[in-house]
């Protein structure tokens, strides 16, 4: 009970955080339970009652086929859900291995070090869009291009606050006393990397959402079939005159998603020792 | 003594450039091979008869080791032959060439907007720290930069081209052209929405540096001396401030390299970007592989630039 209210505390300071912290709620429960509350089928169209203004049968209108955009916006959260636990895992379950190991072992951590940066001097919508043309179109290999570009990141991350770890006096009386680098690795290093890597996730997850709507939007993300928040942006731009109100919906969505991660990951950031801070000011931008 | 230590600074740090872009080149040109399927299929794309396939195998010497195959092609990007496109049958540089004018302006002008909307307020939020100033300009930065480029694109057509019928919604003249450097109006609406979140990135980071440097004992020196407030703000804090913005302009930069790839689509502007998106539509392999190396040398080349100019102004700079 003490750890939650200490890991509340932030938000209750803030009242746009906890605004941040209860969209983000909302989103995860619209992407869990979608298939109970929509109040239409998203797929099912409807040739009569296409580009209808929001009115109370269809509260977002409807869109070019009759289809329901609320339903559709509802279904898009968890496509969104899916591509940012895919991404931010993807990015945690390669970075933090590559940036512990470097600290660890600094005669390959020159080497992955090096190979990381390398992978830097790549843009990163550029590079994900080089992955897309390698590994082809599809919900997960958006997941997989939009995760390497974030697994750059996070290793940096990992190594250099890994790094700052490995000088702090308790690994050393760790290893003064005996301690093997696996000791070190698992009691020391890792358990006091949680809090930062928590931080970065947040920050990926939100760029992760800006990223798939990036390649959505230009048909090279999820199939076009799937509604998907940058697929019904694509879809609804020929209509921006006609049907100003279908663009409004997903962007809205897109925007609260991603704003409300930044600032759940801000005020994680708040609560955070004050020595990794630096690291992560401005670094989750690659 | 200075001249020597910046000398061989920027000698260092053109070399570590130098060896990055030859590592990067090897990525670049493995891209090619990384693509499922016969390289010269690949190529040629999947009409080509087995005579061609035959005749490129031989001209690109795939029969060769892949160190030669690598070797041949680095030969012949230092001498400007990036291959030809498959679906413009001409030189990729000069399919590449025709986007720059579009994509380098857009650039420019994004960057002075994100000059022009960033530093300032990022100054104002930084000495009205915790003021409703302050809280609101901190709020719409961080707003700004949860917003998709397009999404803002679309709503600056809707508004100033559909709506109001201010501004063109698309395509750009050359200025070369019929109509000048008026043509830079075609580039207005795309700039100002590529800069929204990278504007937002700057006034952020303007923020925090000017409060950073604020706390400094030649700050508080200064102050003590009885120097003006204004002066201390503009003289002691900005001017040091700044080396932390001038060194995320590099990333800034690159990031609108990337980012323009969206901003060129939605407003349907003739520049490298949607040239990468409708080459991959198209399958046109070489010329996808000729626009990364092309930007990834402009991004190293625009940190590099960066590097030294932030070494210029601070000499305490060291490499990494």
């Amino acid at each position: 009970m003490e750890l939650i209210s200490s890991w509340l505390a932030p938000f209750m300071k803030r009242r746009l955080s906890l605004f941040g912290l209860i969209v983000l709620i909302s989103v995860i429960f619209a992407a869990l339970l979608a298939p109970f509350i929509t109040p239409y089928d998203p797929l099912a169209m409807d040739p009569i009652g296409r580009l209808q203004t929001p009115n109370w049968q269809h509260w977002f209108g409807t869109d070019h086929f009759g289809r329901d955009t609320l339903s559709r916006v509802l279904y898009g959260a968890r496509l969104a859900l899916l591509i940012g636990t895919g991404v931010v895992g993807f990015a945690m379950a390669t970075g933090v291995p590559i940036g512990v190991l470097s600290v660890l072992f600094p005669r390959i951590g020159n080497v992955l070090m090096r190979m990381v940066d390398l992978m830097m001097a790549f843009p990163a919508l550029l590079l994900a869009l080089g992955l897309i043309v390698i590994l082809g179109q599809g919900v997960t290999n958006a997941i997989l291009a939009i995760g390497v570009v974030y697994l750059t990141t996070t290793a940096r991350i990992t190594y250099s606050v890994a790094l700052r770890l490995k000088a702090e006096t308790f690994v050393e009386a760790g290893r003064s006393m005996g301690a093997g680098t696996w000791w070190l690795a698992t009691r020391h290093i890792i358990p006091n990397l949680v809090s930062p890597l928590l931080v970065q996730a947040s920050f990926v997850f939100a760029f992760a959402q800006l990223g798939a709507a990036s390649l959505d939007f230009l048909g090279l993300g999820a199939p076009p079939d799937i509604p998907s928040w940058g697929n019904m942006l694509a879809e609804s731009r020929r209509y921006i005159t006609r049907a100003p109100w279908l663009l409004f919906f997903p962007g809205a969505m897109i925007v609260l998603t991603a704003f409300s991660l930044n600032l759940v990951g801000d005020a994680l950031r708040d609560r955070l020792d004050p020595r990794f801070r630096d690291e992560l000011a401005n670094k989750g931008k690659p | 003594m200075l001249y020597n230590i910046l000398t061989s600074y920027a000698m260092r740090r053109t070399g570590a450039a130098a060896v990055t872009m030859a590592a990067a080149s090897v990525i670049i040109f493995a891209f090619i091979h990384l693509i499922p399927g016969d390289p010269t299929y690949v190529i040629l794309g999947d009409g080509a008869t087995p005579e061609q396939a035959e005749a490129l195998r031989i001209k690109m010497g795939l029969d060769k080791p892949i160190f030669v195959q690598y070797v041949t092609w680095a030969l012949n990007v230092i001498q400007g032959d990036l291959g030809n496109s498959l679906f413009f049958q001409a030189p990729v540089l000069e399919i590449i060439a025709d986007g720059a004018e579009t994509s380098l302006l857009l650039a420019g002008l994004t960057m002075i907007w994100v000059i022009l909307i960033g530093i300032p307020i990022g100054m104002l939020a930084a000495t009205r720290q915790g003021t409703t100033v302050d809280q609101t300009a901190s709020g719409l930065a961080m707003f700004f930069a949860s917003v998709p480029t397009f999404w803002v694109g679309l709503y600056l057509i809707l508004i100033f081209a559909a709506w109001l019928g201010w501004l063109p919604s698309s395509g750009y003249p050359s200025i070369f052209e019929e109509g000048g450097l008026t043509n830079l109006r075609y580039l207005l609406l795309p700039s100002l929405a590529l800069a929204a979140p990278n504007a937002a990135l700057i006034l952020r980071l303007t923020r925090a540096s000017m409060l950073d440097v604020a706390r400094q004992d030649y700050v508080r020196t200064a102050r003590a001396k009885g120097i003006r407030p204004w002066q201390v703000t503009t003289r002691h804090i900005f001017r040091n401030a700044l080396l932390a913005v001038v060194a995320a302009f590099g990333f800034t930069l690159a990031g609108l390299i990337s980012e323009a790839v969206v901003t060129e689509t939605v407003f349907a502007l003739p520049g490298i970007g949607r040239l990468v998106v409708q080459s991959i539509l198209r399958r046109d392999y070489p010329v996808i592989q000729g626009v990364i190396l092309i930007i990834v040398m402009l991004y190293l080349v625009i940190n590099l630039c960066v590097d030294l100019i932030n070494r210029y102004l601070d000499p305490r700079v060291e490499l990494e």
